[in-house]
């Protein structure tokens, strides 16, 4: 770790303490704010935990919530200088196979509301076509679906997660780089597997990558590592990767962890993997500390003692787009919240390099995608040399012209 | 390494002994990465020593009479007091956690730093190495400029977005000013009559009212065939007559010339690689800048607006001080 010397912190910190000096210190702005309504932000939090292929990366169960829960006291912070109304978080809970609309009961009365969802593609649309008329908006943190910015686009979702296209692309653009053009593509047997197939084949012509041959992985249910599970997983995946014509680079596609988290030193020819692991295109990584990440990260681990993760990010970065929106036109008004931030003026940090903005064609939040290893950040995509007449960041995914969206 | 300090401050002393200065001056560049603030010689335009700090060396300055370095090291939780003679860290001041920046009041005495963790401010008394308050701001409290007559500190929190305006006697914030999103430094003009406040990922400078607390100008820039968002402004510098002010464009590898009367960017000059500080010597002649990435700063004839020379540093220079003789 980077600072030994800190000691760690129980119950009110030191900051607690200090803003609630602050809040006496600012006195009669304070007490007037408290007074003014707050903005009200719901968090449709999935209470899904599928297994995971390495016991690191079983999700908490706060993995999401903890994200907006800091942005929540971020945003606070500016609020209370600005003597605005704060802001409060109401999680709601929702399990699969449970009907997504029964959950949504906190929102009734609730015309207008600002609903973070990290909820997969189909109920997501579901959520957001049932509160269209209530004027809610549904900011998707989770769902990587193309469909959700293209043919299944609505106008009242904004989609913070980056879109299968975009991390697809984001890879290739390194790997074109880097040369390593011929790829042997490895997919599950999932609809959401075959989805993300689509978005490396697309990527690989777009940038010039050639796929040498494609298999498919299929979930059995029994690939879990336990007890004997090293013996069986050395034995099978070198004989599932034989044959293979020559290629640089093995790209996994593989959103349930049943099978890519096993290719790492185990195919048959030495090569690197890439996709759902070894090299992974991700919207936010615990080690990423450029641009300030350090600071983001170390508030993170202090509050929450845990690493802050993709999900995290997403839910963070939906939460201050908010706040950032919600400033800038000093309201507290959702419609108007959501106006601006859809307006030319909108733009948020979010510790990536560059402001983050949203695309007027598909409401998909324009943003860099980090490349990890898993222990730190290897590079971050769009890579030098990929131009575009708007902005860089637009090489990355459905750009306006090849759109199908028809926002309604 | 104690043995290689000792030569490096012979040379110096030899060099002090022996030159007539034109300028004489002397900077010191706290280096991110190394761990090390390298001592440049204005005169030889070379880096004479260089003096092993704490971990991530950031904030850099040096008191009115030019004796003692202070210096930000942020993964100590502690700002380091060095002898500018010696090179020998003498002391420490209790700066609170993670400081990474920091303002010397003009008389030397107060020295206000940002705790980037924190959301606060500590007020530290120099001479008395003592902390004497805390002051909560913005999430991610950065850049820090004290006004000309000792008054005001403005503050900028990146995360907030905000400048915030601190009565220095109340010890007290008195209003605070949305600007574009990360802003990273706050000026004053000489005569005190505007804060300039950059926005890293704006791209812009805000130009400050310091009495009615409003923006009055914003200041955008463009380079041929180069595309806005890696333009990003951070550090800013006023001419000794404030007829110019110079802004570090980060990535965009430029320092930008501003006529303060027209707002208008008069200049932009190729400087090294992700430019952030900059610093001005005594007499105003010559302005350095900090290049993070080609690990060297820039010497800049304020005069006819040329760069005159890099030289070269230790890893990620980040802060840049010269030393009054």
């Amino acid at each position: 770790m980077k600072r030994p010397k800190r000691p760690p912190r129980n119950g009110p910190g030191r900051r607690d303490v200090l803003l609630a000096l602050g809040a006496t210190l600012l006195g009669v702005q304070a007490a007037r704010a408290e007074a003014a309504p707050e903005i009200r932000i719901f968090y449709l939090h999935s209470r899904e935990r599928a297994p995971t292929i390495s016991l690191l990366d079983f999700p908490a169960t706060n993995n999401g919530l903890a994200g907006a829960e800091l942005a929540v006291a971020d945003d606070n912070t500016t609020s209370r200088l600005l003597n605005l109304p704060g802001y409060a978080l109401t999680d709601i809970g929702w399990r699969p196979g449970d009907d997504p609309l029964a959950a949504l009961a906190p929102l009734a009365g609730q015309p207008g509301a600002l609903l973070l969802c990290d909820l997969p593609a189909e109920p997501l649309l579901k959520v957001a076509d049932a509160l269209r008329d209530k004027s809610v908006t549904v900011f998707n943190i989770k769902s990587p679906d193309d469909a959700l910015r293209g043919t299944d686009c609505r106008a009242n979702i904004i989609n913070v997660s980056p879109s299968r296209a975009m991390l697809a692309d984001a890879l290739a653009q390194y790997l074109v780089w880097k040369k390593w053009t011929r790829w042997l593509l490895v997919y599950g047997s999932h609809p959401e597997d075959a989805r993300l197939a689509d978005a490396y084949r697309r990527s690989a012509k777009r940038f010039g990558a050639r796929i040498v041959q494609e298999r498919v992985y299929k979930d059995t249910g029994e690939s879990r590592q336990s007890d004997s599970g090293i013996v069986l997983t050395q034995q099978q995946i070198p004989l599932f990767t034989q044959g293979a014509p020559d290629y640089d680079v093995l790209i996994a596609a593989d959103e349930h962890e049943v099978f890519a988290g096993y290719l790492p030193y185990r195919t048959w020819d030495p090569r690197p993997v890439a996709g759902s692991a070894g090299l992974r295109p991700v919207a936010w990584d615990p080690s990423s500390e450029s641009w300030g990440g350090a600071q983001l990260q170390d508030r993170f681990v202090r509050r929450f003692h845990r690493s802050m993760t993709p999900l995290d990010m997403q839910a963070w970065t939906a939460v201050r787009m908010i706040g950032e929106a919600a400033s800038h036109a000093a309201t507290s008004d959702p419609a108007r919240i959501v106006g601006y931030m859809k307006g030319p003026d909108f733009a948020v940090a979010a510790y990536k390099s560059e402001k983050l903005t949203l695309r007027p064609w598909d409401w998909q939040l324009r943003q860099p995608i980090l490349l990890s290893d898993g222990r730190m950040v290897v590079s971050v995509s769009p890579q030098k040399g990929f131009l575009h007449q708007v902005t860089e960041l637009d090489t990355l995914g459905i750009d306006r012209p090849e759109t199908t969206c028809k926002l309604k | 390494m104690q043995a290689q300090v000792t030569c490096a401050c012979l040379l110096l002393a030899l060099a002090a002994a022996a030159a007539t200065p034109a300028r004489a001056w002397t900077a010191y560049v706290s280096n991110e990465r190394d761990n090390t603030v390298s001592v440049v010689d204005l005169d030889k335009m070379t880096t004479v020593a260089t003096i092993p700090v704490g971990q991530r060396p950031r904030g850099i300055a040096v008191t009115p009479d030019g004796k003692q370095l202070l210096v930000c090291v942020g993964d100590d939780n502690t700002i380091q007091i060095i002898d500018a003679k010696t090179h020998g860290v003498i002391g420490e001041l209790p700066s609170g956690p993670d400081p990474e920046t920091f303002a010397l009041g003009r008389e030397g005495k107060l020295l206000f730093v940002s705790n980037e963790d924190d959301a606060m401010i500590t007020v530290i008394d120099v001479p008395e190495r003592k902390a004497l308050a805390t002051i909560p701001t913005g999430v991610e409290p950065e850049g820090m400029g004290v006004s000309p007559d000792n008054r005001i500190l403005v503050n900028t929190s990146e995360t907030t977005n905000m400048a915030h305006f601190i009565d220095i006697g109340e010890r007290k914030l008195v209003t605070s000013v949305l600007v574009p999103p990360r802003p990273r430094f706050a000026a004053w003009r000489n005569d005190g009559k505007e804060v300039w406040v950059s926005s890293e990922l704006g791209g812009t400078v805000s130009v400050i009212d310091p009495v009615a607390h409003k923006i009055t100008h914003t200041i955008t820039f463009a380079v041929q065939g180069m595309r806005s968002d890696v333009i990003q402004p951070v550090g800013i510098r006023f001419s000794k007559d404030d007829s110019l002010a110079f802004v570090a464009l980060g990535p965009a590898n430029r320092v930008a010339v501003i006529d303060t009367a027209s707002y208008k960017v008069r200049k932009y000059l190729l400087v090294g690689q992700r430019v952030w500080q900059m610093a001005l010597t005594p007499d105003g002649k010559t302005l350095l800048t900090t290049n993070g990435l080609s690990n060297d700063i820039s010497v800049i004839d304020v005069g006819d607006l040329t760069v005159e020379k890099a030289i070269h540093v230790g890893r990620e220079p980040w802060g840049v001080v010269v030393a009054p003789q």
